[in-house]
This record gives structure tokens, sequence and C-alpha cells, in this order.
């Protein structure tokens, strides 16, 4: 590998921090005594302008073909990869930070719009780094250079109390997960003399799994699941959720989402390989077993008491943070497969079921609580609240954007024949389908019981925007542009879930035909 | 052409819900009209299937790469429940004419839950009959919790919760059977064909059939069921009553029972005379049976009346099913027909025609106003209601129950004892209900009739008067001349029992 193959593969990330240093001069530059309006427009084209730019890259550094040779034939040298379920993380990565942009439209937390989304697109870069990565170097630079965008993001409203308790508690907790996160590679690094995920690997399986080794896996498990908001490490989701500026919540909880799951994909992929000689597996997998059943029942449970709609969203996250795990626990499944013997298609994304509905589910999961987060946004700059009562009459207040609450939130629920359902069943189905034997089945059974759970907490914001009755009947402005993207999200909703067979081969497009 | 009953229900939901607001009349009258288009599609598909088997009505690949297909059939029990829901469809317009608040939306949830329910009888892949099952239970809680009365909120989240609760049992064994089968397909035939283990199919009957027989209203998860009933609005009522239970009862059978017949086998042990799943669920069913007579026999609210007798001939379905001969499983089948024409038609009278007019459903006070000489029609549509719901010859209920009570006798004759005296319970609660409410003993006195000169009740309407002939005269139809129905049942039960689905 030279610098030309490397500047070839991180293109995109290039077209994002461009981009993010173009609108940083165009708006401090020519706009600075521009109306907020013309800048939060201009700023929001130009950065969707920069995700539609490094799509493009994407595409194009994965055309050449030089990727996929990186990939396999030199996978010991590998930093990055874009084919497989990553290419279709980073490019959800792109689109979802665009729609997010979408969010800022009519939004005033904050009068320095330029900054906002240079931030969010250096965020989304190391968004995109974490996604492909390969090597712990790169897994820590993309973390750091995501998490630290997302602090900054979260303070966005300087004038609220609540912004900036929020990010100094998100920058407490995040930093301390770091250096948990950055202890663990150290062992590993230290066990394996190597920082490459695949070397790690077979170094352990020669050498069979040490006392050390589970307790670096620990160490890092707990460093992720901070990011992904699994229990225990879910105390930072609630406040976040609530104090950061809208578009800021939907970012954290959709692209951030996205990047550190993917991450979790790879590197349960590469370490979690049952029956290499390592015999680990049972141990490793059951960690992430543990996370997942706390964090179905503790956000479930916790959202069931919430009376602020951003919190229930906090821990409605957590409870599906918990969902996803049991796919990553299940990676492999318990039938010892040892990487990928057959290359045609078919039995790819057969080898990578698990990977490819977890990624289904993260992605789809992503935009519907994006536009969750749009319609509470509105609801709150209307009334000043985000509490349950501020949803009090919606379907009469706008009848839009209650119907469009009602998509999303059965969706988030998982009533067919919306997405969320199709994603969760997908999951499911993956899970047992690759993992025979009561431990995976008792664990599913579960989570189907739990999302039933789940009905009641949705049921009840929706109970106040349609049924009970309203106690201030003024219609609720949307700016039509979000009112038009938040149409298109559910639309999208109703689409995929109707159509599930769509977003699945477009996953499986990515997969390289050899 | 069966299937366009589906399609259009769900396209009149969405076009009534894009209804502006205040076009009342015509949001009903455009709901009528898709339910009629319903009712004349299932009557067609009725009559064009005599004496053929299953058909294939749709069959496109839906999820290639899981082996879901969009696979719409018929046979002769979903033809007969296809006809069901479409008359339960055309009298709950009927008897929902007077709806004024937020019309539209009102007919369009309706109209999302017949296209659920026609979808469900129509599904033979089991994705889709489940993707269909939970459509269903969305506006009913909206219709509930909205238009509803007596602790509607309360009784609306009670409703979705027990059915979300039932569809996540039902959702888990489905995941469960398709990976076990390992056949790569959710068609309800491959499944039934794939010769699932013994051991698998002893714990995965009796998860699906709870989950599904809660929503038909098994004791002791009915509870949902009177709470419901008596909150709902009329037309939703005599939906849930009429159709949604169904649901439950035809899932029992369609999936429950054809997927994993196995799991009825005995455990090869007994404890107090319970040696498999069979008797736990039919003496779960007789309890239902007599209990629901019983506590339907001291009610003093009128529509709680119904709403108990509901769960009372539910259990009757669920008893029929559990026989697992011919006989009583053509009779649970008649019994769905007929309980939901019955039970549609006294929640139309009870929460409609009278309630309306009198606005109390308390027995007490009802006795009180002497509806007999001042609705005479709600009076004697009730007399006949009444008769057919307690079984009386010439109606319905009556061929239904005496060949699930025949199918029990044949299957363990203490059933039949048992279900038996709440057949007798039924008279007695229906009986007292009529007694009170309609011909009280109490002689008005002089006062009361100068109050009563004041305020006469409302003309009675020709939508009540159509519904009402209507569900009385398919009652007493196929009560005379229950072959029409059984031709189509009996065929479809026999291929069921033969092995699976054909």
């Amino acid at each position: 590998m030279n610098y030309a193959d490397l500047f070839r593969i991180t293109l995109p990330e290039t077209a994002l921090e461009v981009a993010a240093l173009l609108v940083l001069v165009v708006d401090l530059g020519f706009l600075r005594k521009a109306a907020l309006r013309l800048r939060v427009a201009v700023a929001a084209l130009l950065g969707m302008a920069g995700c539609g730019a490094a799509i493009w890259a994407l595409f194009w550094s994965t055309g050449t073909g030089n990727v996929w040779g990186l990939g396999l034939a030199n996978s010991h040298e590998l930093l990055l990869v874009s084919t497989f379920y990553v290419g279709a993380a980073q490019t959800g990565i792109l689109l979802l930070t665009a729609v997010t942009l979408t969010l800022l439209v009519g939004s005033d937390f904050t009068r320095h719009i330029g900054e906002y989304v240079a931030v969010v697109l250096m965020a989304a870069a190391g968004g995109l780094l974490v996604a492909g990565a390969q090597d712990l170097l790169v897994i820590f630079v993309g973390l750091e250079l995501l998490s630290l965008g997302l602090y900054i993001l979260t303070g966005f409203a300087k004038s609220s109390g609540k912004s900036a308790e929020a990010a100094l508690k998100y920058y407490l907790f995040g930093g301390m997960s770091a250096a948990f996160l950055l202890f663990g590679f150290s062992y590993f690094y230290g066990l394996t003399g190597s920082t490459n995920l695949v070397k790690i690997q077979e170094a352990i399986a020669a050498s069979g799994p040490s006392p050390l080794f589970y307790v670096a896996w620990i160490l890092v498990v707990a460093g992720l699941g901070f990011k992904i908001a699994a229990v225990p490490f879910h105390l930072w989701a609630p406040d976040t959720y609530e104090g950061a500026p809208a578009p800021a919540a939907a970012f954290i909880a959709s692209v951030s989402k996205v990047a550190s799951f993917t991450l979790l994909i790879s590197l349960s992929l590469a370490w979690l390989r049952p029956g290499e000689g390592s015999g680990a597996w049972p141990q490793l997998a059951g960690v992430l077993m543990v996370l997942a059943a706390a964090s179905m029942i503790v956000g479930n449970l916790a959202a069931l008491a919430q009376v602020s709609v951003r919190r229930l969203l906090a821990y409605s996250a957590i409870a599906h943070a918990g969902y996803m795990l049991l796919g990553i626990a299940f990676i492999h499944g318990n039938a010892g497969q040892s990487g990928p013997s057959d290359f045609s298609k078919a039995a790819l994304t057969s080898t990578f079921s698990s990977a490819n509905a977890v990624l289904y589910y993260i992605l789809t999961y992503g935009l519907t609580t994006i536009g969750a987060f749009g319609v509470v946004d509105v609801v709150q700059r209307a009334t000043g609240s985000d509490k349950l009562d501020a949803f009090l009459g919606l379907h009469k207040r706008n009848p839009v954007l209650a119907a469009v609450l009602l998509v999303l939130f059965l969706s988030l629920a998982g009533i067919p024949p919306l997405v969320g359902f199709w994603a969760k069943f997908n999951l499911f189905a993956a899970v047992l389908g690759v993992s025979a034997g009561p431990v995976p089945f008792v664990l599913v059974a579960l989570a189907v019981a739990f999302s039933a759970v789940s009905l009641y907490y949705y049921l009840q914001v929706l109970k106040r925007a349609y049924v009970m009755p309203a106690v201030d009947e003024s219609p609720i402005k949307a700016h039509p542009v979000t009112l038009a993207v938040l149409v298109l999200i559910a639309a999208a909703v109703v689409l995929l879930g109707c159509f599930p067979a769509l977003l699945q081969g477009w996953i499986a497009s990515f997969y390289p035909v050899l | 052409m069966l299937a366009f009953a589906i399609y259009l229900s769900f396209a009149g939901a969405l076009v009534l819900a894009l209804l502006p607001k205040g076009k009342n009349e015509l949001a009903r009258w455009l709901a009528l009209a898709v339910a009629v288009a319903g009712l004349a599609l299932a009557v067609q598909g009725f009559v064009a299937g005599m004496g053929q088997g299953r058909t294939v009505l749709v069959d496109l690949p839906w999820v290639p790469s899981m082996g879901i297909h969009f696979l719409l059939a018929a046979d002769g029990i979903s033809r007969v429940l296809v006809l069901l829901t479409g008359l339960a469809a055309v009298a709950g317009v009927l008897f929902s004419w007077n709806i004024e608040v937020r019309t539209n939306e009102f007919f369009a949830f309706f109209l999302a839950l017949i296209g659920g329910v026609y979808g469900v009888f129509l599904s033979f892949d089991l994705f889709l009959l489940f993707v269909f099952y939970e459509i269903a239970i969305v506006p009913k809680y909206f219709l509930i919790a909205i238009w509803g009365s007596t602790r509607r909120e309360y009784a609306a989240m009670k409703l979705a919760l027990y059915s979300f609760a039932g569809s996540a049992m039902v959702l888990t064994g489905l995941l469960a059977a398709y990976t076990t089968a390992g056949s790569h397909s959710t068609g309800l035939v491959e499944l039934a064909h794939a010769g699932l283990p013994v051991s698998f199919q002893m714990w995965c009957f009796p998860l699906v059939f709870t989950g599904f027989a809660i929503l038909a209203g098994m004791w002791p998860f009915h509870t949902w069921a009177p709470t419901g009933h008596v909150a709902a609005p009329t037309a939703a009522s005599m939906l849930l009553a009429g159709v949604v239970m169904k649901l439950g009862a035809y899932g029992c059978l369609r999936v429950a029972i054809a997927l994993f017949p196995r799991g009825l086998d005995p455990w090869g042990f007994s404890y107090i005379g319970i040696g498999s799943w069979r008797d736990v669920f039919a003496l779960l069913a007789v309890v239902g049976i007599v209990y629901g007579a019983l506590v339907a026999l001291v009610q003093t609210d009128f529509k709680f009346v119904i709403g108990y007798s509901s769960v009372s001939h539910m259990g009757f379905v669920l008893l029929g099913l559990m026989t697992l001969n011919q006989i009583g499983m053509t009779g649970a089948v008649l019994q769905m027909f007929s309980h939901g024409i019955i039970a549609g038609l006294l929640f139309a009278i009870v929460g409609r025609i009278v309630y309306e007019r009198t606005h109390t459903r308390q027995l007490a006070e009802l006795e009180t106003m002497h509806l007999s000489r001042r609705l005479p029609f709600a009076a004697w549509a009730f007399v006949i209601a009444g008769m057919a719901s307690m079984g009386l010859p010439g109606f319905s209920g009556f061929v239904a129950e005496l060949q699930v009570l025949v199918g029990a006798w044949t299957a363990k004759p203490w059933w039949t004892i048992a279900a038996g005296v709440g057949i007798v319970v039924g008279v007695a609660y229906t009986w007292r209900a009529m007694q009170k409410a309609f011909f009280s003993d109490a002689r008005p006195s002089a006062h009361e009739l100068e109050a009563e000169h004041g305020h006469e009740f409302a003309a009675i309407t020709w939508p009540e008067v159509t519904g009402v002939v209507m569900l009385t005269g398919v009652s007493l139809f196929v009560g005379l001349y229950p072959k029409i129905l059984l031709d189509a049942i009996e065929p479809a039960v026999k291929a069921l029992l033969a092995g699976g689905v054909q």
C-alpha cells in the first residue's frame, strides 16, 4: 500500500472535510451579514452536496476494484474496507447525515450555523472511518473524531442550560469510555503484537485465549457499549437526547449509532468466530448477550415511566440497541463457521445474514428516529415543551404531522406493514437461523415479549395526539420543507415495510461478485 | 376476485382518511359502498367456490431471500368467514350511521380493520397472515379509544396490549417454526409438510394456540373481551365480537392445529385426567362456556351481559376445535359464523337501538322504561336475537352448537355434559336480560306515563331496520338450510384433518 492508495480509499472522508471547510468559508466569509434563514439554507445545501460528493467518491473508489483487492488478498495490511456490509453502512451514514441536515431548516437554536454544519460533516467523516476501519488505531482515531463532534453538537444551543448540562455529561461519560476502549486496545496490542483485526484474531487462535484476552474484550465492549447506549453504559443517553438541539439529537441517535454498530459488526465478525481453537466464543458472545438482555429490559421498562417524549425516545433507543446486540452476539451462530469459503454472492450474503440484518435494522431505525425527532422538534418549538401533554390534540392542530407521528411510532413499535416490523422479523429470523439451541431462542422470545411491552409507551404518545381532547386547538405551523421531509420519511417507512426486499437487495448489492 | 375485497377495503380506508373534514354524509355513503362491494365480492367468491377445494388467488414472491410469498388463497373455511366479514362490515356501517364526530376517520379505521380481517382469512402464507393479523390491532385501539364509552381509554389499551401479547407469542412460534423447518418458506402448506419434530410441536403448539386463543376470548385470557366490548362504539363491538374474536379462533385452527398437529398427542402421562394439550385447552374452553354464562347471569349492565355471552359462545368454538373430529370442527367453524352474526345483532340492539335512545345500559334503569311498549321494534328484534343466541332450532346457533356437542360427546362425554350446563345457563341469562330490559312487570304509574309523553324516543331509522333484517335473515336462513355453509366447510375440515393444509 502506498499513499496514493490510501488517498483513494479515504476520498469520501476527504470530500466531507473539503465540504466542511467550504461551508465555513462561505458562511463566515461571504454570508456574515446575511439573514439567518439564507445562511441555514446555504449551509445545509452545501452540507448535503458534500454528502452527495462523498457518496459518489465511495462508489468511484469501490468501483475501481482496488479496495476489494486490499480486502482479501492483503488483509493483514488492511486499514479500511468499503465493501460488504460496510459499503451499505457508509452510504447509509452519508444519506442519514444529509437527512439530519434538513432538520436545520427553521430551527433557531444557534446563530453559528456554518460551524454547526462543519462539525456535523467532520463527525460524519469520523463515522465513515469507524464504519470501515479494520485496524485498532484507525478505529480509535475515527471514534474520537466522531465523539468530539458529537460533544460539540450537543452543547451547541448555548442559551440553553440543559444543552450545556447534557454536553458536559456526555463528554465526561464519553471520555471515560474512550479510556476503557484505549486500555482494552492496548491489551490486544500487547497480547498479539498487532493492531490489525485479522492478525489479532489469528494470534489468539494460535495461542489460545488467555485471561487477559477476556479482560481486554470486556474493556472494549464497555467502551463501545457507551457509544451505542447499551445498559449499563446508557446513563448519558436520556440527558443528551433531552438537552441537545433536535438536529444534533437526531444525528446522535442515527448516524453515530450506524457507525458504532457497523464497528461492532466488524469486531464481532473478526473475533467472535466459534470453533477455531480459541474456544472463547461462548464467553465473549455471552458478554454481549448479557448487555442485550439488560438493555431490552431496562430500556423498555424505564421508557414506560417517562413523561418527556425525548427521554422516551432515548430509552426506546436503548431497547432497540438491545435487540440489535442480540444480532451481534449471534453474528456467527454456534455452528462453527470459519469465514467465507464460497465466494458466490448468495453464499456471502447468507454468511453475513446476521450482519446484514443488524445493518438493516440500524439503517431503518436511524431513518425513523430522525423523523421522530423532527416531529418532536416542531411540536416543541410550537408549545415550548416536549412533554407528553404537548402532543394533546395534535391531529387537530396539524393533521399531517400527527399522521407522520403515527406511522413513525407504530414502526418503532414494530407493527406491520411498516419497516420496523420487518427489521425485527429479519433480525430475529437471522439470529434463530444461524444459531440453534435454547439460549438464542429464549433471548429472541424475550425480545419479542418486550416489543409487546413497548407498544404501551408508543401508544401513550399517539393517544395524546389522536384520542385525548386538545387543551389548545390553535394550529401548529411547520416549515414546508420540514413537513415535506417528514412526509417523505414516513412514506419511506411505509414503502420499505411493504417491499422489504428493496432494502435487502440494496445491501446485497454492495457484496462484490467474484 | 376475492382478493379485491382486501385491496378495496384498504383503498377505501385511505380515501376516507384523506377526505376533507365535515363531509360526513359522503363519508358514510362511501364506507357503505365499500362494505357492500366487499360483501358482493365475498358472496361472488362463495358462490363461485362452491364444490371447489383450495383455490389460489394471488401468488407473488414477496421476499425471495426468505421464501416469503404474497400468497392469497381460499378454501371452504376461508370463504365462509370472508362472507361473515362482509356481512359484519355492512351491518357495522349501517349501525354507525349516527357517528357525527370525526366521521371520516371513524370509517377509515373501520375499513382498515375490515381489510386486515379479510387479509387474515385469505392468507395462506404464515408471514402474510401474521402481518394482516397485526394490522387489525391498531384500528381497534383507536376505534375504542376515540369513539367509545365507559372507561374507553383503559379498555382500548387493555385490548391492544392483550392482542399484542398474543401476537408476540404467535410471532415467537412463527420464527421458531420457520427456522426449525429449515425449508426457507413461510407458506402454510410448506410448513405443514416440513416434518417438524414432535418434541418441537409439543411446545410450539401451546404457545401459538394460546397466542391466538387470547383473541378468541379463551378463559382465563378473556378479560379484555367484556371491557372492550362494553367500551367500544356499537360498530366496533359488533366487529370485535363478530369477526375479531374469530380471527383468534381461525388462527388456532389454521395455524396452531394445522401446522402442529402432533402437539395435540398425549403426553404419555396424565394428571387428574389431563393427559395432553388437547385436554388442557378443552378444559379451558368448557370453563369459559360455563363461567361466561354464569357471569352474564349476574350483570347489571346490559352490554356486559352480551360481552360475557360472547366469551361463553366462543368457548363452544374452542371446544369444537379440540374435539379433533369432523363433526365437532365443522360445528366450530359454523359456530364462528353463527356467533358472528348473532353477537353483531345483539350488540347492535343494545348499543345502538336501545342505548342511543335511553342513554343508559343499566338493566335496573331500563326496567322502569317499559321499552316493549315504547320501542316495540327493539323488543321484538331482541326476542328474535335472544332466541337465536340461546340456540333454539331454526337459528344458525342451534345447528352449530349441536354439532359441537355431538363432536364433544364422541371425544369425551363429560365435555358435553359441562357444556350443556352452559347452554341451560345461557337460556337463563338471555331470558333475564330480555325480561328486565323490555318486559318488566312493573306497571307504569300515571306520573311516569305523563313524563313519557314529553320524551318520545326518536323513530327507528332505515339503517337500523335494514341491519336487523339482514342479520336475522341470515341467521334464520342458515338455521333452516345449514347445508349451504356445511357443504363448503366440511370438505375443508376433512382436508385439514387428513394432514395439515392441503
